[in-house]
């Protein structure tokens, strides 16, 4: 193996953003025109409000390596993957890549609804950078890795979202590239898809190329690397072994938000007197997460005002899978003792909060709903999908085989074994 | 493969100010550019109801229209040629020129999935939409034979030089394409400033009336305009009712020549932004 190649490296990398430019997008002439002349240019460029989306980056891959990304959103992540695909320049410092450079976030781009598959199989092959004569080699490969024979001459927009999925994986997964780039936090489509990604990555892997993995999937990243970049802020904070840089990444709170607040136009008029305010994931110590552990127990918080004295009001949560499917209800009045103390509640602040146990929910992204209603009466406020978290398996049972285990729950439960000799 | 792989490295580093002109980039591409320019040909045909008779459609149906108010009312003259043939011979460059602008200066911000998603030299995407243009022309030109059989109009043997007069439109084109592109891009309202430019140009190109009207001491700044010397030479080489091309070509060529070349340049130095704010 060429273990001394380097695949890519990276040099004091940085990239700012003007906020001017990012956040506000595109401007009409007029508004530039008028603020040259209402202003004098040279003290607005110094005075422009800037973001390093990151800075000082440096790192070396080796060929052949699978290197993991993680950090939470907004830390920078997808733009060094941006800038490593040449989709976006740096503003400083300097990226050396060794090989082409080929993506799973760009399955599909370029594809036109009006074309059929084989013109799409084309075009969307030259737009990833093959060569006319290289698409034609695997053309069929790439048509029965899809499954989409029957249908190749028949315009994509007839296509189920399935069949779009495949073709367009199919195209990319056919690439070929030396350096591969997966940012997971972006791959669309269903479970099914998802694990199909995962597998070409691994596969792609043990061909000996190199390969770079974004996730907020920490199991994945066990699974498939070796090595992982923790980023926080636009800052390169550690690169170790992964166990190690995910416990770091885990242990130091930075995971992303865990907390959704509520603005005034996500709240219906309706929901009068009710009056939700927020709602947040806290570790046992009260530091919000948005990724726990199966192992830790941890609490969700429900913070809402009442603007008057409600009569049999419940709040409670829903907890869904990340692919909708109910996993349980509770409310804050389930128990009967607190229905009977809480019968009526005067106006006012509340937080309701609960207790999620430890070695209760498997490894996965969940969500979580929120419902404040009097039972037969009123619902005054719901919110299916107010806030999402990661649960991650790390130390719970049976990590001893690294396989992921089907179904919601993960209790630790009291085995005993009989033995008859 | 590892020499293989070595012989491809890329450097990713800032460019600075009026970054140098990557076309090396553009020859890796060009593949692209023909999948790009057949792209836009298909799905432009599979969408519309007429189909490809929409590039004949547009310039027949205009010079009927010229014919009558100009040809017919007006009694614009038409340098001793049928007025139909006059203004259609006119129309053909006209329509592939004014497409070119409208469908480049779209062309980025159309394909906004594609240019914050992969690498590629975006300059093929105003490019491609000029080219698909040219294929419109060519259905166009055909009529024209047509037209001028039943008018029984000898082209002239100065047909040969036809090919150079369509590359002197592109050029044009893909000059002021390229600035509209890289600008709408940075500013939506091109756009409308896109349409205004073209109805604009259409007005100091002589298509409706024949160049021999303007007075001989504006004829250089009239020649400032590069579509001016296109369509007098499209007469020229075809009907042989121009004057030859002479000085005023050649201020057409310098001034087309230097909107391509700042027009390259101001997209190559917009490039970099395109991910940013598409």
């Amino acid at each position: 193996m060429t273990t001394d190649h380097i695949a890519i490296r990276v040099e004091d990398l940085g990239k700012r953003y003007h906020i001017g430019t990012s956040m506000i997008k595109y401007r009409t002439l007029r508004e530039t025109l008028s603020e040259s002349f209402r202003t004098n240019r040279q003290f607005t460029k110094q005075d422009e409000d800037t973001i390093w989306a990151l800075r000082h980056i440096t790192f070396e891959v080796k060929q052949g390596q699978v290197l993991g990304v993680i950090g939470r959103n907004g830390a920078g992540k997808s733009t060094l993957l941006k800038i490593l695909s040449r989709v976006t320049e740096p503003t400083e410092g300097l990226a050396e890549i060794h090989g082409r450079v080929g993506s799973l976030l760009e399955v599909g781009t370029g594809f036109h609804p009006e074309l059929t598959g084989r013109e799409n199989i084309s075009l969307n092959g030259a737009i990833l950078g093959m060569r006319r004569a290289e698409i034609e080699r695997k053309f069929d490969e790439i048509v029965a890795f899809a499954e989409v024979e029957k249908f190749i001459d028949t315009p994509v927009k007839r296509y189920s979202s399935g069949m779009y999925l495949r073709l367009a994986f199919a195209v990319a997964a056919h690439l070929e590239p030396e350096i591969l780039v997966v940012d997971e936090v972006l791959a669309v489509g269903d479970a099914e898809f998802q694990r199909k990604c995962l597998g070409k990555m691994s596969d792609v892997a043990k061909e000996g190329r190199t390969v770079l993995f974004v996730s907020h999937n920490m199991s994945a990243i066990l699974r498939l690397t070796e090595e992982t970049l923790v980023i926080d802020k636009g800052n390169l904070l550690l690169r170790a072994p992964s166990s190690e840089a995910i416990d770091f990444y885990l242990s130091h709170g930075l995971t992303q938000e865990g907390q959704k607040i509520w603005a005034k136009d996500e709240i219906p008029s309706n929901a009068h007197p009710f009056n939700p305010i927020a709602i947040r994931i806290l570790n046992m110590t009260g530091k919000i997460m948005d990724t726990v552990r199966s192992v830790d127990p941890f609490m969700i918080e429900i913070e809402y005002e009442l603007k008057e004295s409600i009569t049999g009001l419940r709040v409670g949560i829903y907890l869904v899978s990340a692919r909708g499917e109910f996993v349980f209800t509770s409310f804050d009045t389930d128990e009967l003792s607190q229905y009977e103390r809480f019968a009526q509640r005067p106006a006012g602040r509340y937080i309701s909060r609960c207790t999620i146990p430890a070695n209760l929910l498997n490894e996965g992204r969940f969500m979580i709903g929120v419902n404040a209603s009097s039972y037969k009466i009123r619902r005054y406020f719901q919110d299916e999908q107010a806030l999402v978290f990661n649960v991650d398996p790390a130390g719970a049972p049976g990590m001893q085989w690294p396989e992921k285990r089907l179904g919601f729950i993960r209790p630790l439960l009291k085995w005993v074994i009989e033995e008859n000799h | 493969m590892a020499t293989k792989t070595e012989s491809r490295a890329i450097i990713i580093r800032p460019s600075q100010g009026w970054a140098a002109l990557n076309l090396k980039d553009l020859w890796v591409y060009r593949e692209l550019v023909y999948f790009m320019t057949w792209r836009d040909l298909k799905v432009r045909y599979k969408q519309t109801l007429l189909g490809a008779s929409w590039a004949i459609l547009q310039p027949f149906l205009t010079m009927v229209v010229f014919s009558i108010f100009f040809g017919e009312l007006a009694k614009v003259p038409s340098d001793n040629v049928p007025y139909p043939i006059f203004s259609y011979t006119a129309l053909l460059p006209w329509i592939l020129f004014s497409k070119a602008l409208q469908d480049a200066s779209k062309s980025l911000v159309s394909s906004s999935h594609m240019i914050t998603k992969v690498y590629f030299p975006r300059i093929i995407l105003p490019l491609a939409s000029i080219l698909a243009g040219l294929v419109d022309f060519i259905i166009a030109f055909l009529v024209l034979l047509g037209m001028m059989w039943y008018y029984r109009i000898v082209p002239t043997p100065n047909i040969w030089t036809l090919p150079l007069f369509i590359l002197l439109a592109l050029t044009t084109a893909i000059g002021v394409g390229l600035w509209l592109s890289a600008l709408n891009v940075l500013y939506r309202d091109i756009n409308y400033a896109t349409h205004f430019i073209t109805q604009f140009w259409l007005f100091i190109t002589p298509i409706a009336y024949p160049a021999s009207m303007v007075p001989e001491q504006w004829k250089l700044v009239y020649a400032l305009n590069p579509m001016a010397g296109v369509v007098e030479g499209f007469r020229w080489a075809l009907l042989g009712s121009s004057d030859p091309p002479g000085l005023t070509l050649g201020v057409s060529v310098v001034v087309a020549l230097f909107l391509l070349i700042s027009g390259l340049f101001y997209f190559k130095r917009m490039e970099r932004l395109f991910a940013d704010m598409v």
